[in-house]
C-alpha cells in the first residue's frame, strides 16, 4: 500500500468575494502521476501557487512527507523536495541552459557559501547539469543563453531544472501549453519515463495527455474538487462531463 | 568585456581569458605609472589626485558587488564611506596612531552598520529599498552631524597619518600611493572572485529571476545580506584611506549627493563589470578635477553628459571603449 | 515647556508638513502612474521660488508674481517633460534616478551662474506681514497662516479633482494600473502630461509661496525633496491622500522633534549629553518613522496598488 506524499486539508483561498480555492481537501500517493483538470477560471493554478508557496492560503493545511509546510516560503518546499515548473516559463534569461541547471544542482547538493572557485567551471555540478539537459534532448544548447531559446526549448529547460532538484513531488503546470502535436508527444514520452523516478501532479488541459499518463485524475470546477478517481471513473462521472469533459467529449 | 551574467563557456579557455584581463591589467599599469606625471611638475597634486581615484575605485568596487552583481540599488553607501573615515579619525583624535588597528576598527564598524542596516532594508526591494538605503544613510549623516567632540559639521583634522608598526611610513605620500594601489589590486581580485563564485552566482542569479531561485531552494536574503555586508566594508575600507590620505574627515563625506555620485561611477564605468566601476571612479574624479579648473560650474556640463550616456550609452565607458552594450 | 511654544511649533510643524504635501502630491502622483521616480522634482520647487523673485522683480505685484511664477513653472516642467523625462519612462529606475539627478546638476548650477549662490528673497505682501494673535501671548505670523490655508486650500481641490472629475477617475486608475488604462484605450500620453504638467505646478506653487519666508537659494530643494520621499513611502506610492496624511505626520515629527527632542531627553539623559544628543536624535526622527511604517505596513499607509 503506497503511502500518502501530499495532502490537503480542505485549503481555502479568496480574493475579496470570488473563492479560487473552496475546501479543497485532496491526497496524492507516492508514486502516482495525478493529474488534475477543469475548465478555464477553475483555479488549478492558484492551487499550484498554494502548494508551492507562492500563495498563501486563507485557511486549511499542507501536509507534505509527513511534514506540514502551510506557512513556509517557496525556496523552503523547494528544498524539502516539493518542486514545481511554471506555466509561463521562468528561467534565468541572462545564464547559459547549462548553468541554469547547473544552479539547480548546486541548490541540492553542493554548498554556495564557497566564495572562491569559478562556479561555472565546475565540474560536478556541470555534469550532473549535462545530464539532466541530455534527458530532456538539450545538450547542444548547454552554452546557449537560456533568454535566448525557443519556446518550447524554454519549456524543457524549465523540466531540466526542476529534473536536477531530484524532487520528491513535481507539480507540473501545464506544461504542454502552446506545444506542437510532435512536441507534444515528445513531452508525454519523457514524462512516461519521469514517472519512474518521481511522484507527479500534473496540471493539464491536452486530454490525451492525460489519459495517457495518469494514475488518478482529480477535477476542479469553480474552486471545488468535484470528482476524484482513477482515469475511467473520472471519464464516466455525470458531473464531470456536465462541467467539463462534455464540452470536450 | 564581458559582464557578471554571461559566464566562462566551459569549453573555451585560452583565449577568452587573455582578452577579458586586457583592460583590467591596462587599468592597473597606468595606475601604477600615473605618479610619472609627477615629474611634469607638482607631484604632490598629481599624488593626492590619484589617491583619490584610487580610493573612490575602491568603494566603486564595493558599490558594484551589491548594485551591478546582487541588483541591490543601494542610495547610501557614501555613509560607509564616512563610517570608515571617522574611525579613523575618531583614533587619532584619541592618540591611537597604529595604522592597523585602524584598518580593522573601519572594516568592523562598517561591516556591523552593513549588516545592522541591510538586515532590515533588505526585507523591503524595488524603490523601497533604495529609500530606506538613503533613510539610513542619512541617519549617519546626521550623526555625524552632531558629534561635537570630533568637529560637528566643521569636520575633523587629523594630527598625522596612522603608523604602520610604529613608524611614519604612510607620511610619504609615494609610499601612501603604492599601498593604496596594491590594496585596490587586492580588492578587486577578491571582488572577481565573489562574482565567478558559486555565492556570486547565486546573488546573479537572484537578481535575473528571483522567483526562479527561490523555486530551486535559493533564499535570496542571507546571500544578499552578506553581499551587502561585504560591499559596506569596502566602502569602509575606502573611507579609511580617505581621511589618511587628506588627513580630515567630514559629515560631507556621507551626504546623499555623494552616495549619488557611488552610483554615477559604477554606471558611467559600465555597469554590471568590476572593470568598469573602476574606470568610472577615475573617471569621475579626474573629469571633475579637469572640468573645475576651466570653470567651477563644471556641474552645468557634467549634469547633460550624465543625462546623455543614460539616454544613449547604455554600457557605460567601457560598453563604448570595448563595443559592447549593456544586457 | 510651555503652551504657547507648544501650539506655535505644532503651527509649524503644519506648516512644513502642508509644503511637504505640495512637492510630495505632484510626486507620488508621477511615481505611482507612470512608475517615474524624479529626482529633480526638489529643482521644480526651487524654480518656482527663483520664477516667484524674478516676476516679482518685473512687475513689483506679489500676487502677479505668484501667477507668473505658477505659469513659469508648468510650462518649464512640461518642456523637461518633452525633452528629457519622456524618454525614461521605459527605463529601470536606476536610469531615472541617474538621469534625474543629472538634471539637478545641471539645473541648479544653471541657477547659480545666473543669479548666484546668495540667498534671494522676496519681500512680503504688506497687507500679510502682521502677527495676529491666536490665543494669549501667541502672536503667529499672518502670512505663515496663509500658507497653511493655501496648502489646505490646495489639497481640498485635489481631493476634489481626482475623487469628484474624470480626469481624476482615469488618474487613480492609472496609479493603480497603468498598462490597463492604456489598453482601455485611453491616450496615456496625454494623461502622463497632465498629471506632470499638476505636480510640477504644485511643487512651483509651494516654492512661490515660501519665497517670502525662507531663503532662496538654489539648493533649497534639496533637503525637501528627501523628506518628499519620505512622505510619499510613508503616505503609500501613488497616494495623494496618502501624501496629505504622512506630509502633515512628517511635518509635526520633524518640528516638534527639533523643538524638544532635547528637553525630552534631559528627562532621562544628563543635561550636557541631551544637548548633544537632542539634534541628532531630532533629525533621525523621521527616517525611524518610515522604517517603522515600513515594517508594518511594507506598501506604505495608503497604497494605491492592491
Amino acid at each position: 500500500m503506497a503511502e500518502t506524499l501530499l495532502t490537503l486539508d480542505r485549503v481555502t483561498k479568496s480574493f475579496g468575494a470570488l473563492r479560487v480555492t473552496d475546501t479543497v481537501s485532496l491526497d496524492i500517493t507516492q508514486g502516482e502521476l495525478h493529474a488534475l483538470i477543469g475548465p478555464n477560471g477553475a483555479g488549478k493554478t492558484s492551487l499550484i501557487h498554494q502548494l508551492s508557496g507562492s500563495l498563501a492560503s486563507d485557511s486549511g493545511r499542507i501536509v507534505f512527507d509527513g511534514e506540514e509546510v502551510t506557512g513556509l516560503p517557496m525556496h523552503a518546499r523547494a528544498r524539502r523536495g516539493l518542486v514545481r515548473s511554471f506555466q509561463i516559463t521562468s528561467i534565468l534569461p541572462r545564464f547559459t541552459a547549462l548553468e541554469n541547471v547547473a544552479l539547480a544542482v548546486q541548490s541540492r547538493s553542493g554548498s554556495s557559501l564557497r566564495f572562491f572557485g569559478d562556479a561555472a567551471r565546475d565540474s560536478r555540478l556541470n555534469q550532473e547539469a549535462m545530464e539532466a539537459l541530455a534527458l530532456l534532448g538539450l545538450a547542444e544548447r548547454a552554452q546557449t543563453l537560456a533568454g535566448t531559446l525557443s519556446h518550447g526549448e524554454k519549456r524543457g529547460l524549465e523540466l531540466a531544472i526542476a529534473l536536477a532538484l531530484k524532487p520528491k513531488l513535481l507539480l507540473l503546470d501545464e506544461p504542454m501549453a502552446g506545444a506542437g502535436a510532435s512536441e507534444s508527444e515528445a513531452l508525454v514520452a519523457i514524462l512516461r519515463a519521469l514517472k519512474a523516478r518521481c511522484t507527479i501532479l500534473l496540471v493539464e488541459h491536452d486530454m490525451q495527455a492525460v489519459f495517457a499518463l495518469a494514475d488518478r485524475i482529480s477535477v476542479l470546477v469553480n474552486g471545488s474538487m468535484i470528482a476524484t478517481g482513477k482515469p475511467d471513473a473520472v471519464r464516466a462521472d455525470a458531473q464531470v462531463r456536465a462541467a467539463y469533459l462534455g464540452e470536450a467529449g | 568585456m564581458q559582464d557578471f551574467a554571461t559566464p566562462m563557456p566551459t569549453t573555451q579557455l585560452a583565449p577568452p581569458d587573455r582578452a577579458r584581463l586586457i583592460v583590467p591589467v591596462l587599468l592597473f599599469v597606468a595606475l601604477a605609472l600615473a605618479p610619472l606625471l609627477g615629474f611634469l611638475g607638482a607631484e604632490r597634486y598629481v599624488l593626492a589626485l590619484f589617491t583619490r581615484c584610487i580610493i573612490f575605485a575602491i568603494a566603486a568596487l564595493g558599490l558594484d558587488l551589491a548594485l551591478g552583481c546582487g541588483g541591490l540599488v543601494s542610495f547610501g553607501h557614501a555613509a560607509f564611506i564616512g563610517i570608515g573615515a571617522y574611525a579613523a579619525g575618531i583614533l587619532t583624535a584619541s592618540g591611537i596612531d597604529d595604522g592597523f588597528i585602524g584598518l580593522f576598527a573601519a572594516l568592523a564598524a562598517s561591516g556591523l552598520f552593513a549588516l545592522a542596516t541591510g538586515a532590515v532594508s533588505l526585507k523591503t526591494r524595488g524603490v523601497h529599498f533604495i529609500m530606506i538605503t538613503l533613510a539610513f544613510g542619512q541617519m549617519a549623516y546626521f550623526v555625524a552631524n552632531s558629534l561635537k567632540a570630533y568637529g560637528g559639521d566643521d569636520g575633523l583634522t587629523l594630527a598625522n597619518r596612522a603608523t604602520l608598526l610604529g613608524r611614519d611610513l604612510l607620511a610619504d605620500n609615494r609610499v601612501f600611493y603604492y599601498l593604496s594601489l596594491a590594496m585596490l589590486l587586492a580588492v578587486y581580485l577578491f571582488a572577481r572572485a565573489v562574482v565567478r563564485s558559486r555565492f556570486g552566482r547565486v546573488l546573479r542569479g537572484a537578481k535575473d529571476n528571483e522567483t526562479r531561485m527561490a523555486a530551486i531552494g535559493f533564499n535570496p536574503y542571507p546571500f544578499r545580506l552578506t553581499a551587502y555586508a561585504i560591499s559596506g566594508m569596502m566602502a569602509g575600507l575606502a573611507g579609511f584611506l580617505l581621511a589618511e590620505q587628506s588627513e580630515f574627515v567630514s559629515p560631507a563625506f556621507m551626504t546623499w549627493q555623494r552616495s549619488g555620485d557611488l552610483i554615477i561611477m559604477v554606471m558611467l564605468g559600465g555597469m554590471a563589470s568590476l572593470d568598469g566601476a573602476i574606470l568610472g571612479a577615475v573617471f569621475v574624479v579626474l573629469a571633475e578635477e579637469v572640468l573645475s579648473g576651466f570653470t567651477e560650474h563644471w556641474r552645468v556640463i557634467f549634469g547633460p553628459f550624465l543625462i546623455l550616456v543614460v539616454l544613449f550609452a547604455r554600457g557605460g565607458l567601457l560598453g563604448m571603449l570595448t563595443g559592447r552594450r549593456h544586457g | 515647556m510651555s503652551t504657547a511654544l507648544l501650539a506655535v511649533q505644532t503651527l509649524n510643524g503644519v506648516q512644513l508638513g502642508v509644503l511637504l504635501f505640495l512637492i510630495a502630491a505632484g510626486l507620488t502622483l508621477v511615481f505611482g502612474v507612470m512608475d517615474f521616480i524624479n529626482l529633480a522634482h526638489g529643482v521644480q520647487y526651487m524654480l518656482g521660488a527663483y520664477f516667484a523673485v524674478t516676476a516679482y522683480g518685473l512687475t513689483q505685484n506679489f500676487l502677479l508674481a505668484l501667477i507668473l511664477a505658477l505659469v513659469g513653472a508648468l510650462v518649464f516642467g512640461l518642456l523637461l517633460e518633452a525633452v528629457i523625462f519622456r524618454h525614461l519612462y521605459a527605463r529601470d529606475h536606476l536610469d531615472q534616478v541617474l538621469a534625474t539627478f543629472g538634471v539637478i546638476l545641471f539645473l541648479t548650477e544653471a541657477v547659480r551662474m545666473i543669479y548666484g549662490s546668495g540667498s534671494l528673497t522676496l519681500p512680503m505682501p504688506q497687507a500679510l506681514s502682521g502677527a495676529i494673535p491666536l490665543m494669549p501671548g501667541l502672536l503667529y505670523p499672518v502670512y505663515r497662516l496663509v500658507v497653511i490655508g493655501a496648502g489646505i486650500g490646495v489639497a481640498i481641490l485635489l481631493y476634489l479633482l481626482v475623487n469628484h472629475t474624470r480626469v481624476g477617475m482615469l488618474l487613480r486608475a492609472g496609479a493603480s494600473n497603468a498598462p490597463m488604462v492604456s489598453a482601455l484605450g485611453v491616450d496615456i500620453g496625454r494623461l502622463f502630461m497632465v498629471i506632470f504638467g499638476l505636480g510640477t505646478m504644485l511643487a512651483g506653487f509651494a516654492g512661490a509661496m515660501v519665497a517670502p519666508i525662507f531663503a532662496v537659494e538654489p539648493n533649497m530643494g534639496d533637503n525637501l525633496l528627501i523628506l518628499a520621499f519620505v512622505v510619499i513611502v510613508i503616505g503609500g506610492i501613488g497616494s495623494v491622500r496618502g501624501a496629505f496624511i504622512a506630509a502633515l505626520l512628517v511635518g509635526l515629527v520633524d518640528t516638534l522633534g527639533r523643538s524638544f527632542a532635547s528637553d525630552v531627553l534631559r528627562h532621562v539623559l544628563s543635561s550636557s549629553a541631551a544637548n548633544q544628543a537632542g539634534p541628532a536624535l531630532a533629525s533621525t526622527l523621521i527616517y525611524v518613522l518610515m522604517a517603522a511604517v515600513l515594517f508594518f505596513k511594507p506598501a506604505g499607509l495608503f497604497p494605491a496598488r492592491g
